[in-house]
């Protein structure tokens, strides 16, 4: 067999490619750069509070929130489509987990999965109406975006007799054995331990500043590793790419394209549901503004981690650092003195940053001149 | 000028039998007669070229071979048994690839990914079944190597390979997943010269292999540089075979034009077409 003999036989039209520029073709790269750029700035300009234990913990929460739903976006769009209905989709879904506890009284371990079943199957129906109209996601989701919204707030006031919030989620999962996984800080007696060992600050009586991990942080990491996985290292990881590369070629080559194109619309509207739980039972109530522009702010995520708009190319990694980013600069321009509302200008430039980037990246990759 | 070319011609011998019989082929589309009866038959180890002008029925016939089309009448014999392709799916497990124009390739994806796009190697079990990276580069390198082609590595994207390179994946990966008759639709139509000859040699490995290369053209020169068997096509019709050495670049010419005006153009145009 060939394989046995070393027949490394080199082009000589081919120079070695320096290390650098093997790290410029992966798309997650852009991400980490401004990870990098982003935490300087803030190391410069922010009060040093923002870099202590609770400091981080302060701005990976809503890093993790949004990344959740990043995540979900980014595997979408690497599938070659769009969901703008996601942040309308955790009003949604966070309407149907409170009905399930509220008003039929299920217990978590039911209401739980029930919401995620419900969840998909809106997804579904996102991703059957692309599919069958070959109509652009873009649009048809932008319909859902106003559909769901107005169903949450309908819904809403049927559940709680005319107001647009339903309280009282807490109480009813005060006790629950599965309320744990879906919110409060983990690991807390982990964090004890560690504050009577003097290895993290303590307030003064003794409690430790930080008494644990987020349970959304841990999701969030979870997640973005199993995106991951999926993506490099299994045969679905290859479909979601060439569906989002070239739908015909793709079909061509014998990948079912619909069907991975609706698993990640389903996905994606799980992404939404599970921050909808998690958020839901940490507030103790849900209302209809639940994740208002959320889509935006996910695809945005998404974005600076190095997806493109036109899909095939990107990466779950690169969402994750792409919420990161995010989350520090909602949370760190209120350690400086800068005016918070800063923030939208800052978004909007990262965006702007990230799509050129990814645009000279594509460039690379394919060889384009 | 054709004649002497440098590719070894497999010497088709008749008492191989064909891969693939296609007898007296008629394909209507409601009231227009795509095909009239088109009799065409593919030996293994052999270069057959279709050839004729555009709107002679090339793609038509070749969608009937590979199962996008179900022949109005005639008989598709493959390896000798009557068989009929209901999808194009159905002709692939036969073992009939066609490398279509568009090579159902993506640029943004790696060499390797897009060689066993939909069809990646596994390994593990169950909830750790995994697409077996290293197998699919090895596996990438090997066969672009056997063809001729030196990847930077797997993980190059399809997108920076030059378009007779790319032609070249495309055959290399039809010919990797066992086909025993390549169908390829105009592959140098859009290529330059040097890139041509490149899929012109890679056409004579794989029929050097023993597949069955049925080469679709217009281009009477690059079809007379590795082809066994020239079968025209015009207006729906068969207008004969011929073996290799019993035609001349200007009889094929004339066959493809139906033998009418290009007599005459060629009078005025020194006969460069």
């Amino acid at each position: 067999m060939s394989d046995t003999t070393p027949n490394q036989t080199t082009d000589e039209r081919i120079k070695a490619e320096p290390l650098i520029s093997r790290l410029m073709k992966r798309p997650e790269l852009g991400a980490i750069a401004g990870v990098i750029l982003v935490a300087i700035f803030f190391v410069i300009t922010a009060d040093s509070a923002m870099f202590t234990a609770s400091g981080i913990i302060n701005f990976l929460t809503p890093a993790a929130q949004l990344g959740i739903l990043a995540i979900g976006a980014a595997l979408l769009m690497i599938g070659g489509e769009f969901d703008l209905s996601i942040g309308s989709m955790v009003a949604f879904a966070g309407l149907f987990f409170g009905v399930c506890v509220m008003v039929w009284g299920l217990p978590l371990i039911v209401a739980i999965p029930v919401t995620f079943v419900f969840s998909a199957f809106v997804g579904a129906i996102n991703g059957f109406i692309v599919i069958r109209s070959g109509l652009p996601s873009f649009i048809v989701t932008l319909a859902f975006l106003f559909i769901l919204r107005g169903l949450s707030l309908v819904g809403l006031k049927w559940a709680s007799g005319g107001s647009t919030q339903l309280r009282g989620v807490r109480d009813a999962t005060e006790n629950d054995w599965l309320a744990p996984v879906f919110s409060g800080d983990a690991f807390p007696g982990f964090f004890a331990w560690l504050a009577e060992r003097g290895l993290v600050e303590t307030f003064s009586n003794g409690t430790p500043k930080v008494t644990g991990i987020p349970v959304e942080i841990l999701w969030f990491i979870v997640l973005a590793l199993v995106a991951t996985y999926v993506l490099l290292r299994t045969p679905a990881g290859n479909w979601i790419f060439a569906a989002g590369g070239d739908t015909t070629a793709a079909s061509n080559s014998g990948v079912p394209v619909n069907r991975i194109k609706i698993s990640l619309f389903m996905v994606t509207a799980c992404c939404a549901a599970l921050v909808a739980i998690i958020t839901v039972i940490d507030a103790g109530s849900t209302d209809a503004r639940r994740g208002f522009q959320k889509e935006f702010e996910a695809i945005i995520a998404a974005v600076i981690g190095g997806c493109l708009l036109t899909g095939g190319y990107g990466s779950a990694i690169g969402a994750f650092f792409g919420s990161i980013i995010f989350g520090m600069v909602v949370i760190g321009l209120t350690y400086t003195n800068f005016d918070q509302d800063w923030f939208q200008v800052f978004l909007g430039g990262m965006l702007l940053i990230a799509v050129l980037f990814n645009n000279a990246i594509r460039k690379r990759v394919t060889g384009e001149r | 000028m054709t004649d002497d070319s440098k590719f070894h011609h497999g010497a088709v011998d008749d008492r191989v039998a064909p891969i693939v019989q296609m007898q007296d082929i008629q394909k209507h589309f409601g009231n227009i007669i795509a095909l009239a009866g088109v009799s065409f038959d593919i030996r293994p180890g052999e270069c057959h070229c279709l050839l004729g002008d555009n709107g002679a029925g090339k793609s038509t016939f070749i969608k009937t071979m590979s199962g996008v089309h179900q022949p109005t009448h005639g008989k598709i014999l493959f390896e000798g048994k009557p068989m009929s392709f209901a999808t194009p799916r159905d002709s692939m497990e036969a073992g009939i690839a066609t490398v279509f124009q568009d090579l159902a390739m993506i640029p943004l994806m790696s060499v390797a990914r897009n060689f066993f796009m939909g069809r990646e190697p596994t390994k593990g079990r169950g909830l750790f079944k995994r697409f077996d990276v290293e197998l699919a580069n090895e596996i990438t390198m090997t066969e672009m190597r056997k063809m001729g082609i030196n990847l930077r590595g797997p993980d190059q994207a399809v997108g920076t390979l030059s378009g007779g390179e790319r032609q070249t994946v495309a055959i290399a990966r039809a010919v990797y997943f066992g086909a025993k008759v390549l169908i390829l639709d105009e592959p140098t139509s859009a290529l330059g010269v040097r890139q041509t000859s490149n899929v012109l040699a890679t056409i004579d490995k794989v029929r050097k292999q023993g597949v069955g290369v049925v080469f679709i053209s217009h281009n009477v020169r690059h079809a007379l540089a590795v082809g066994d068997r020239f079968t025209v096509l015009n207006r729906g019709k068969t207008l004969g075979t011929a073996k290799r050495g019993e035609i001349t670049p200007e009889e094929l010419q004339d066959l493809m034009a139906g033998g009418q005006e290009l007599a005459q153009l060629e009078g005025s145009l020194g006969g460069t077409v």
